[in-house]
């Protein structure tokens, strides 16, 4: 009787409701499962990542990094970010992304802003668009390859005006606001 | 002391040096052995074959090329920055994929592998490419792949437009080096031997004229290794 209000706050909670986010963070449990050979392959702690059970159908933008280790259909944008399809990955989509890195199955035509990188055991099917392309031996491809020169950037002037440096603001506002979302 | 001599010349004992064709790896159970050809690992040797079609490939820009052999860097850097667009398409290991690998019992093929095979390779429109390199491929193609790929290969391929092809010289050597081409330069190529692979359509000279009849010229290089090299005009 006395230790009543004891006995209440020690009671487990019914398993149908499912654990709070920040109790999760208190026991120190990972809300993503990020593979074990991430680390190997070079993607950093700000990437996101589909595991290998996980199947998407649909279109996929992405402002950040992006890890596939799953399915995915449909199509993957991320013009300014790194894509890196596992080697369970399996993506039969069109791709753009500013560097893509593939270990597993694409089919589907690339493009990459920056670098294609296929590694051996990859099977892609599809035309690739990129400024550079390493492809390791072992590695299958059937399709073009089109290497278009990158874009020279015109040097940049010092300001001459105010009026410039607002122009500038709206871009580092976008990438503080992706970064929140995070 | 000659005694000596004579019996190190006749002894069965192996010789203390292995040779470059022990370091090869052992070829599939089942196919005859490699007995005396001594074949290196690697060349890089100049191709007087790929010399004269590097002529046409730097004459022009934005060639379509065609390349029939396993995809590698070196082959992709070089053809790229000639400026020209490169479709690359493993037709070998399409082959095994749909047929299994090296099976030269193959004769008769359904029509519905057939049809499989052929929405998989060579798709392209007609008068595509303005070059392909075929490699050694045909000499690893069964008879009823063969024709087909041929009759669409050459309509892939403008009428004017040139083709690399490889054969071993030696037509009997069934169990030949299974190699692959890395073009490392002007007119420069390198041959590396991957396997060993049989060879399931083995060419002599007449056999390759009668191969490429309807083009506008066959020219035959010899090489200094176990290879003729074919530099065909469409």
């Amino acid at each position: 009787m006395w230790n009543r209000r004891r006995e209440e706050e020690s009671l487990p909670r019914p398993s149908s409701q499912p654990p709070l986010s920040s109790d999760l963070a208190r026991e120190g449990i990972p809300m993503s499962t990020m593979p074990a050979r991430g680390a190997e392959i070079g993607f950093g702690e700000r990437t996101a990542s589909i595991g290998k059970s996980v199947v998407v159908k649909g279109q996929l933008f992405s402002r950040e990094d992006l890890y596939i280790d799953g399915e995915v259909e449909g199509s993957v944008e991320m013009q300014e970010s790194k894509l890196t399809v596992g080697p369970n990955g399996r993506v039969q989509a069109g791709v753009k992304a500013r560097e893509i890195v593939i270990l597993g199955t694409v089919h589907g035509n690339v493009e990459a802003g920056d670098k294609i990188d296929i590694r051996k055991d990859a099977k892609l099917v599809g035309d690739i668009r990129t400024t550079r392309i390493v492809i390791e031996d072992g590695a299958y491809f059937k399709g073009s390859i089109d290497i278009s020169k990158p874009e020279v950037k015109p040097a940049a002037r010092p300001p001459q005006s105010a009026a410039v440096a607002p122009a500038a603001q709206p871009a580092t506002a976008t990438a503080t606001a992706g970064e929140a979302k995070r | 002391m000659w005694k000596d001599r004579l019996r190190a010349l006749f002894s069965d004992s192996p010789p203390a040096e292995p040779s470059p064709v022990s370091a090869l790896p052992a070829p599939a159970s089942g196919a005859p052995t490699l007995v005396s050809k001594s074949v290196p690992r690697e060349i890089t040797r100049h191709s007087h074959a790929f010399e004269q079609m590097l002529h046409i490939l730097r004459d022009h820009q934005n060639l379509q090329i065609l390349d029939l052999g396993e995809v590698n860097q070196d082959n992709i850097t070089f053809l790229t920055s000639l400026g020209h667009r490169l479709y690359s398409e493993d037709l070998l290991r399409t082959v095994d994929s749909i047929f299994g690998e090296g099976d030269p019992a193959i004769t008769h093929i359904s029509a519905a592998r057939q049809h499989e095979f052929f929405e998989q390779v060579l798709a392209f429109p007609q008068g595509h490419f303005d070059a392909a390199l075929i490699w050694d491929n045909f000499e690893y193609l069964t008879k009823p792949l063969l024709d087909p790929i041929m009759f669409r290969l050459l309509n892939i391929v403008r009428p004017g437009g040139v083709m690399l092809a490889c054969f071993h010289a030696d037509a009997r050597d069934t169990n030949a080096p299974f190699y692959s081409y890395r073009i490392r330069g002007t007119g420069e190529i390198q041959v590396s031997t991957k396997s060993h692979r049989r060879l399931v359509h083995p060419f002599n000279n007449r056999g390759i004229e009668q191969l490429f009849q309807p083009c506008s010229s066959v020219k035959f290089f010899l090489t200094r290794d176990a290879l003729r090299e074919v530099l065909v005009r469409r």
